[in-house]
């Protein structure tokens, strides 16, 4: 009796070796989600830092109802740029910092496998995207713009999510809808893009924190 | 059923080189190393006992004028894997 309980939880473990290597050789799984905190944060900074600029100098709706360039549009959209770039470098080095810490507890490499192909897969429709709205800026179709870079962000979550924690998959059919809300409520692009980059990646990092992170932190 | 239960896959290593190379098209050596936290001549004995049996087909090429050793899985392999797979499923619903 006692030597097949002994069996079985060999039998367990044996499984249980298995689903974690099959889990650990094929995803990255040292994300963090805390940095999906800090990126909503500095979003909804950015989004507050626009909004009063954009008001200060003219009207809100009207510039992202607008299609077209001219001076007033052209002094927006190269404000927009220079703010949106600089909520994407914070974000994105922040998520780098608190990535490489969760690496070491994790035992896993920066330059494993996975982690490339994780990066790879995120950065083909985040660019792709990310050279649509320039293009489409340039055009002076400002208000697709904000709806473009939700879209393709959500696309970027799905295709990511074979390759790291699943749950950023919902995370990213979420940015998809709100994405074509905003697309089809025009002149609001502003408040869209804070409630996708903005709020729900604070929602989701706090999710995903306490789900896979507060334990080991503790 | 026991016969299912595969000996070749009875080490903690192989195990871990078959589940890693199942869910992947192929894996090089220092990858192996690194996900199974193993020494270099353990490892290497290990995946020679997989090549023998020939469920693991190995490939030498050079990265620059770095050799560079990949492993992949062999339909037979693959198949000797999930035969016991579904041999321990079994033992553990007993």
């Amino acid at each position: 009796m006692h030597d097949k309980v002994l069996c079985m939880g060999n039998h367990l473990e044996e499984l249980k070796e298995i689903r974690s290597m099959m889990q650990k050789s094929t995803r990255f799984i040292s994300l963090s989600g805390l940095s999906g905190i800090f990126a909503g944060v500095y979003a909804l900074i950015g989004a507050f830092v626009a909004y009063q600029y954009l008001e200060f100098y003219g009207n809100i709706r009207q510039f992202f109802a607008s299609v077209g360039l001219n001076t007033l549009n052209n002094k927006f959209i190269f404000f927009l740029i220079i703010d949106a770039s600089t909520v994407l470098v914070l974000a994105l080095g922040t998520s780098f910092f608190l990535t490489a810490r969760n690496i070491k507890k994790n035992n896993e490499s920066m330059f494993s496998p996975t982690a490339i192909r994780l990066v790879i897969n995120m950065m083909i429709p985040l660019v792709v995207g990310g050279v649509f709205s320039l293009i489409l800026l340039s055009y002076g179709y400002i208000g697709l713009v904000a709806p473009s870079m939700l879209i393709f962000y959500g696309l970027a979550l799905i295709n990511a999510s074979s390759y790291t924690i699943r749950d950023i998959r919902y995370l990213g059919y979420l940015e998809i809808l709100i994405g074509f809300i905003a697309l089809l409520d025009s002149g609001n692009g502003l408040f869209y893009w804070s409630l996708g980059f903005g709020v729900l990646h604070i929602v989701y990092g706090t999710y995903m924190y306490f789900k896979y992170e507060y334990k080991k932190d503790a | 059923m026991l016969e299912n239960y595969n000996k070749a896959f009875e080490s903690r290593i192989r195990l871990g080189v078959m589940s890693v190379l199942m869910v992947n098209e192929s894996a090089d050596f220092s990858t192996l190393k690194s996900l199974l936290e193993v020494t270099d001549g353990n490892l290497a004995s290990h995946l020679k006992a997989l090549e023998e049996n020939e469920y693991v087909e190995v490939s030498k090429q050079f990265i620059g004028r770095k050799p560079n050793t990949t492993y992949k899985v062999t339909p037979f392999g693959r198949k000797a894997f999930e035969e016991h797979l579904k041999a321990l499923e079994t033992l553990l619903k007993k």
